[in-house]
């Protein structure tokens, strides 16, 4: 069953230096309980990505093109207090800094009970029940003292769990999660990366997890999607994209990755800057630091799929493989 | 052989003092007092020429303090450093001026870390102007063959850091240190902030640079991935304190501090799918009071009556590693 469909979704934002293309031309699609890593470096266009599928892309960007569609409505149709209500309830996003989803100067109960009460007629009793149990979900000891937290009591690792303790209060479909463990150390990470696939796969909630990180999607993801200035580049099964990636993106994305394998050599690296969104290359927009460009890539590539579901937009695609 | 730095028994205390409302409180009588935070505790490291030492653990737990006291920005409450086998404390100025050129510190934050006012041929050429190292003649190619030494265009000298992508700001930073040709160089998060896609030219970077110039590193990282790759010997800190020192390979193939054991099986990995995220039990402690005997006993599968009481020693193992944990080696294996 499909939960959310994104087609040909364009977000620009119009400033005074020009046009961001900053989500450019962006189709995915996810099925009940489905995870997928949303892949690629800073300016690529993931948030963005996000935050249109959420509806709260504020000016100077807008959605000009493309439809969104939540359990096969399209949300562009939708009222903005209807926007609102499917928010927070049926798709619920959590961020960086947990203290986007966080009040600073309200308790976390008195946030918890009023998430659940803006979304449902419930009592405070039972409200504070459910926010209760769900803060003994994500595994912080001691809920009914932390409820009476307010949010700079609590260390960053709890905050962001108490942010997805939130953002499953109304048992959402979908979860974006957008760079949720950047800032933490990998314990913490390992904590709130278990509690959030623990809480998606018992309710069988999509998982959208925007990250740079490639090895934490490698072990969450059942797909993963590379981004690229503003598009997806390769897209597929997650063993298809990391064993075998096809675009030259990808495959100096992950010989970027230190391993064990590699233990004090030097890493395959990718030339060049991290793009600049108002003067892209014309065509291929990573033309400027590929090391397979020709004439060619001076047009646009289209996406060519295989049999397989693994989609690349690339003239040349690579046949490597990853080494284990 | 004289290890190039030699720590002996480091230990930094922070004070916390009471804020104004903080001291009238106490004054009244509340149970409110300065808070000490035992940043680095009796820390001992010793590091010879041309290794490359990496120096993990969780936020905060001393590593950029243990750093900055190597690299002499800091100064210890105990302890000695001991620079080519002598005592900092004890040098002549001569010789003090010598060991600072001779270990320099590369920071995280790429732009935070650079004068935003300076150009880069000021940034880099200021220190060896003043050191000696060129004269005003010089200066000018003196730059030209720093920047080309850390892949920067010569033809930039004249911008200021704001007009450098991160990557670029980085290898700014690199160069403001190699300018005065260490021979030691502290890099604390030194790629942390830069992108993916730029982590990797920078790590090459130094990789190439310690090979050219015969460099030591001791590389700060919370990336265990990251130092994997780049260090010879690692060094885990829990704390305030070291908790396991061993060769690379030896510390990933057999790690035995329980907690290093924890961290490793957390560390994701390109190869490992649909994998289960189990994380260490428990919360990170708080520095400001750390549990008692072994800091790690609240969070560890193997703990003991002794754990709670006694601080384990670090001691040396058959194979040079260290390890300060009750649980002897034999022990653990039958728990296992
Ligand atoms: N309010 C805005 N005004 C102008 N440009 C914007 C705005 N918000 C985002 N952009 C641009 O849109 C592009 C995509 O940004 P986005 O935040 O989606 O990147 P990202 O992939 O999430 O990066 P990161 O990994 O750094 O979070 C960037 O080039 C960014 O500069
Ligand atoms: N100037 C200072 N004043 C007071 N406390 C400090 C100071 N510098 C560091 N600390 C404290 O000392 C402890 C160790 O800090 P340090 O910065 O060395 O940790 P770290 O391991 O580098 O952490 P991170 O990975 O977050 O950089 C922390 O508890 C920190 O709050
Ligand atoms: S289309 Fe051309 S420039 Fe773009 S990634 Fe493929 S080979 Fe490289
Ligand atoms: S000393 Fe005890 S508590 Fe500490 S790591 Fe060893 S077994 Fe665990
Ligand atoms: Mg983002
Ligand atoms: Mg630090």
């Amino acid at each position: 069953m499909t939960v959310i469909s994104v087609e040909g979704l364009k977000t620009h934002f119009l400033t005074r230096a020009g046009v961001v293309r900053a989500v450019d031309g962006v189709s995915f699609s996810l099925d009940r309980g489905e995870v997928m890593g949303l892949v690629g470096e800073s300016g690529s266009g993931k948030s963005v990505t996000g935050f249109s599928i959420i509806g709260l892309v504020d000016a100077p960007g807008k959605i000009v093109d493309g439809s969104i569609f939540f359990h096969g409505d399209d949300l562009s149709k939708l009222s903005a207090r209807q926007m609102q209500a499917l928010r927070g309830s049926r798709i619920a996003m959590i961020f960086q800094d947990p203290m986007m989803t966080l009040n600073p100067v309200l308790r976390i109960d008195t946030q918890m009970i009023e998430a659940i009460r803006a979304h449902e007629k419930v009592s405070r009793k039972e409200a504070w029940t459910r926010a209760r149990d769900g803060l003994a979900q994500v595994g912080i000891p001691s809920p009914e003292q932390r409820l009476r937290a307010y949010p700079h009591q609590l260390s960053g690792g709890m905050r962001q769990r108490v942010a997805i303790a939130i953002a499953f209060l109304n048992n959402p479909d979908l979860l974006i999660a957008d760079e949720p463990t950047t800032a933490l150390d990998v314990t913490i990470q390992a904590q709130i990366v278990h509690v959030a696939q623990k809480l998606c796969r018992e309710r069988g909630t999509a998982l959208i997890w925007i990250t740079h990180d490639l090895a934490v999607v490698a072990g969450l993801a059942d797909r993963i999607a590379v981004m690229y200035a503003g598009r997806i580049v390769e897209a597929g099964d997650t063993d298809d994209v990391i064993d075998h990636p096809r675009h030259p993106y990808t495959v100096g994305l992950l010989g970027s990755v230190p391993s064990a394998n590699q233990r004090g050599q030097r890493l395959t690296q990718i030339p060049g800057m991290t793009p600049n969104m108002l003067a892209l290359p014309e065509g291929c927009a990573f033309r400027d630091r590929c090391t397979h460009s020709d004439n060619q890539c001076s047009k646009a590539p289209q996406v060519s799929t295989d049999e397989r579901g693994h989609a690349i937009r690339c003239f040349h695609p690579q046949y490597v493989k990853t080494p284990a | 052989m004289t290890p190039i730095i030699e720590a002996r028994g480091l230990s930094k205390k922070f004070v916390k003092r009471l804020d104004l409302a903080g001291k009238i409180a106490q004054r009244l009588g509340a149970d409110i007092h300065e808070e000490i935070v035992h940043a680095v505790d009796n820390v001992s490291l010793s590091i010879n020429a041309g290794e490359v030492v990496g120096l993990v653990g969780e936020s905060g737990c001393g590593k950029s303090t243990l750093g900055r006291i190597i690299a002499g920005i800091l100064p210890q409450t105990a302890g000695t450093v001991l620079v080519d086998g002598k005592d900092t404390a004890d040098m002549n100025s001569t010789d003090r001026t010598a060991a600072a050129l001779a270990v320099q510190m590369i920071f995280q934050d790429p732009f935070a870390s650079l004068n935003p006012r300076m150009r880069v041929e000021q940034i880099i050429g200021e220190a060896p102007l003043v050191h000696g190292l060129t004269d005003r003649a010089g200066l000018s190619d003196y730059v030209d063959d720093v920047m080309m030494k850390v892949g920067l265009d010569p033809l930039l000298k004249q911008r200021y850091p704001h007009q450098f992508s991160g990557g670029q700001r980085q290898r700014i930073g690199i160069g403001r240190a190699l300018a005065v040709k260490p021979r030691f160089l502290v890099c604390d998060e030194a790629i942390a902030a830069l992108d993916v896609s730029i982590q990797a030219q920078v790590l090459n970077l130094f990789m190439d640079l310690r090979e050219q110039f015969e460099l030591t590193y001791l590389f700060i990282s919370h990336d265990l991935s990251v130092v994997e790759h780049i260090a010879d010997r690692i060094v885990i800190m829990y704390l305030g304190r070291v908790v396991e020192a061993a060769d690379t390979e030896a510390l990933f193939d057999d790690p035995q501090h329980p907690y290093t054991r924890a961290l490793l099986a957390e560390i994701p990995r390109l190869d490992q799918r649909k994998r289960d995220f189990t994380p260490i039990a428990g919360e990170i402690p708080s520095p400001l009071n750390p549990p008692s005997g072994c800091h790690f006993h609240p969070r560890c599968p193997y703990v003991m009556p002794v754990c709670k009481t006694e601080v384990p020693k670090l001691a040396a193992q058959h194979d040079l590693r260290q390890v300060s944990c009750h649980l002897d080696n034999s022990t653990r294996r039958i728990i296992d």
